[in-house]
């Protein structure tokens, strides 16, 4: 299963390599070209199989980014324990006592945290200090770890992907679900006969600033642009029975996105969007925040402009060592991006 | 010109939504445009060709106003939202809505007064509605403040003087501009309020030798501002620098000596924080001498900002000197 494959792949921002070992193999049927930019996105080709419609689109780039949040270690201690940073948005108080793995050598590791005979009566902090943790590989001195390991080594979650239920919503859980499960989505699209040339882009360094896609964009300067991404969702009850605002819940269909912090998308493309999966009968919702950004930020202000849109599937407890989607909320994306790409043959309202 | 101010800003346009505030500039411009197109975000670019030999003049000033975004229609029927821009929770209990189809809407804020102002996600959209099903409004469905614009003596105050004051005095600039060298491209961006987008896309196209943003500022004359240079009714403000650029040296000297051989009183601005759509523009392809023209307005971000008359007449005139004689500085 490729999700599993890029699920369990190791590929922090900066440091995409190897998920792009994995995607080349797994889209090279399906595209007539490809290039490696100076960022490294991943630029795929796959030119229009059937005759394009009068006024239709010519270039539709459809992104999905290849790099996940993770750590980098920034110095070796004496001892042989590591000292790291955050690579991307990751809440201090996930990263105790989780398992991970450094370097290209995937060396493992921990992020050991005081157990709790050692609190005080102070009790529990509420946030903890991650600022005394460390990445302990079991080494005993400097030169030891340093042998495994050196400074700016990426590190990863340790996390396998798993199927946790082959009924209901088929939940799987895994890591870096933001972004794998929208890279997945485009593998399967690109296996669609569009009228148009599709470029599925799938970019670096989204977690750290839109990077990649903003350079991927600027080459191709498509006519549409398209970011398929794993987002936020919290429809686990707070409270019970609390009436908020879930951003998106699981099993209720791909998240459309009408806008987020780095975008406001395009109304017709959002409409053609929602109307393709009223009319092809798919279940969707709308992604009811305005808080994260997606590399459609980035796509929709290249050279003069382009007209973007944002499909997301949803992934609870994101930005995590361990997230979890629904297999459903997944095939319905698959669906739904390849029917509104066939829709976008006649180009868009403008 | 309050006519035209009226129109301008009285109408609907939230950040992404600006399509109402474009159709009215456009029917106004079409008369003495030499073209007029509407870029794939929205922009609505106004050409007026000079007669040969002058430069290319960028003129931006921004349609988008603040508003909110319904994200969640409660059970009881109340839309819940989202800031559009930069919405001051402050504002917001009794404040009246409007949607672009006519909806209107209260705003109400339970934990204003308690313990503190409470937070955005304290507030809802009262439509009447009393179940989901029942609800005028939708998910996705934008909105804007609803206020007429009303005269305070010398003084009007409205809802969306940021930056409808700067449309009405770029179009004002545009109808009366005589035949002058430049050719000047009157951008009216969409998207400043979320990060000067628009004006950003617009320039890479248009790819201006100089330009200059028209947009409101803050002040420094009532009981306990912000110590700020900057008062209603002592002329337009030429930009120095704001929390985004610095103006260009040179546009700030033509600015200047555009004022003076015009004899419009004018105001030298330092801006703590915010920006224009000068910010974007600025860094555009291998980079745009950039200016400023601003506004001295009251009470910005809130559901009445406040322009003295007599600064937007004079913004105008030295727009129009600006614009209708070879630039140099
Ligand atoms: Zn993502
Ligand atoms: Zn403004």
């Amino acid at each position: 299963m490729l999700l599993k494959t890029l699920s369990e792949a190791r590929g922090v921002s900066g440091n995409e390599a190897a998920i792009r070992e994995i995607l080349l193999p797994a889209v090279e049927p399906f595209i007539d070209e490809h290039r490696v930019d100076a960022l490294g996105n991943l630029i795929c080709l796959r030119k229009a199989r059937r005759e394009r419609v009068a006024g239709g689109s010519e270039r539709v780039l459809v992104a999905a980014h290849m790099d996940e949040i993770g750590l980098i270690i920034t110095d070796i201690n004496s001892d042989g324990s590591l000292r790291y940073a955050k690579v991307g948005g990751i809440d201090d108080r996930t990263l105790l006592s989780k398992q991970v793995l450094v370097g290209e050598k995937a060396v493992p590791g921990v992020i050991g945290f005081r157990p709790i005979h050692l609190i005080g009566r102070g009790g529990l902090e509420k946030k903890a200090d991650i600022s005394q943790t460390v990445v302990d590989i079991g080494a005993s001195s400097k030169e030891s770890a340093a042998r495994l390991v050196q400074v700016g080594d990426y590190v990863t979650f340790r996390t396998g992907f798993e199927v946790l239920a082959e009924d209901g919503l088929r939940c799987a859980k895994g890591k870096a679900f933001d972004d794998r499960v929208g890279c997945a989505v485009l593998v399967e699209a690109l296996q669609g006969d569009y009228a148009f040339d599709l470029y599925a882009v799938f970019t670096t360094q989204e977690e750290v600033g839109l990077r990649g896609a903003r350079v991927a964009g600027y080459r191709i300067n498509p006519d549409i642009a398209i970011a398929l991404e794993g987002t936020v969702c919290d429809d686990l009850p707070k409270e019970k029975d609390a009436d908020v605002t879930p951003v998106t819940q699981l099993g209720h269909g791909p998240a459309v996105s009408y806008r987020d912090s780095s975008v406001i998308c395009d109304k017709n493309l959002v409409r053609l969007i929602t109307e393709t999966a009223a009319a092809e009968g798919i279940p969707w919702q709308y992604r009811r925040s305005a808080v994260g950004g997606t590399d459609a930020g980035a796509l929709h202000l290249v050279r003069e402009g382009v007209r973007a849109a944002v499909i997301s599937v949803p992934c609870r407890y994101i930005h995590a060592p361990v997230s979890m989607v629904s297999l459903n909320d997944f095939d319905n994306a698959v669906r739904l991006v390849k029917a509104v790409l066939t829709h976008l043959e006649g180009g868009l309202e403008a | 010109m309050k006519a035209l101010i009226k129109e301008l800003v009285e109408a609907f346009g939230p950040s992404g939504y600006e399509e109402q505030v474009a159709e009215l500039i456009r029917a106004k411009a079409q008369a003495v445009a030499d073209d007029i197109r509407t870029d794939n975000l929205g922009n609505l670019i106004v050409l007026k060709k000079g007669t040969g030999g002058g430069k290319r003049v960028m003129i931006s000033a921004h349609m988008d106003e603040i508003g909110l975004i319904v994200s969640y229609i409660d059970k009881k029927g109340f839309a819940r939202f989202n800031p559009v821009g930069g919405l001051p929770i402050s504002t917001m209990t009794g404040a009246r809505v409007r949607f672009a189809n006519g909806t209107v809407g209260v705003i109400y804020n339970e934990k204003d007064g308690w313990a503190g102002p409470g937070s955005l996600a304290d507030c809802y959209i009262d439509t009447g509605a009393t179940c989901p099903e029942d609800s005028p409004v939708q998910i996705g469905d934008v909105a804007c403040i609803n206020r007429p614009m009303e005269e305070l003596g010398p003084r009007l105050t409205s809802k969306a003087m940021d930056d409808r004051i700067g449309c009405a005095v770029a179009l004002q600039a545009l109808l009366e501009l005589p035949a002058s060298p430049n050719d000047v491209y009157f951008v009216f961006s969409v998207q400043e309020e979320v990060g000067c987008r628009g004006a950003m896309v617009a320039a890479f196209g248009i790819e201006p030798d100089v330009a200059v943003a028209v947009d409101v500022t803050s002040w420094g004359d009532t009981p306990q501002a912000k110590p700020m240079a900057i008062e209603l009714g002592k002329g337009p403000a030429i930009k120095v620098k704001d929390g985004g650029m610095l103006a260009h040296s040179g546009v700030k000297r033509w600015m200047v000596a555009s004022a003076e051989a015009a004899g419009v009183p004018y105001q030298l601005e330092v801006l703590i924080g915010g920006t224009t759509d000068a910010y974007t523009i600025q860094t555009a392809r291998a980079g745009v001498p950039t200016g400023c023209l601003s506004v001295p307005t009251r009470y910005v971000h809130s559901p009445s900002e406040v322009v003295d008359y007599n600064d937007v007449l004079n913004a105008t005139r030295l727009m129009v000197q600006m614009l209708a004689n070879p630039i140099s500085w």
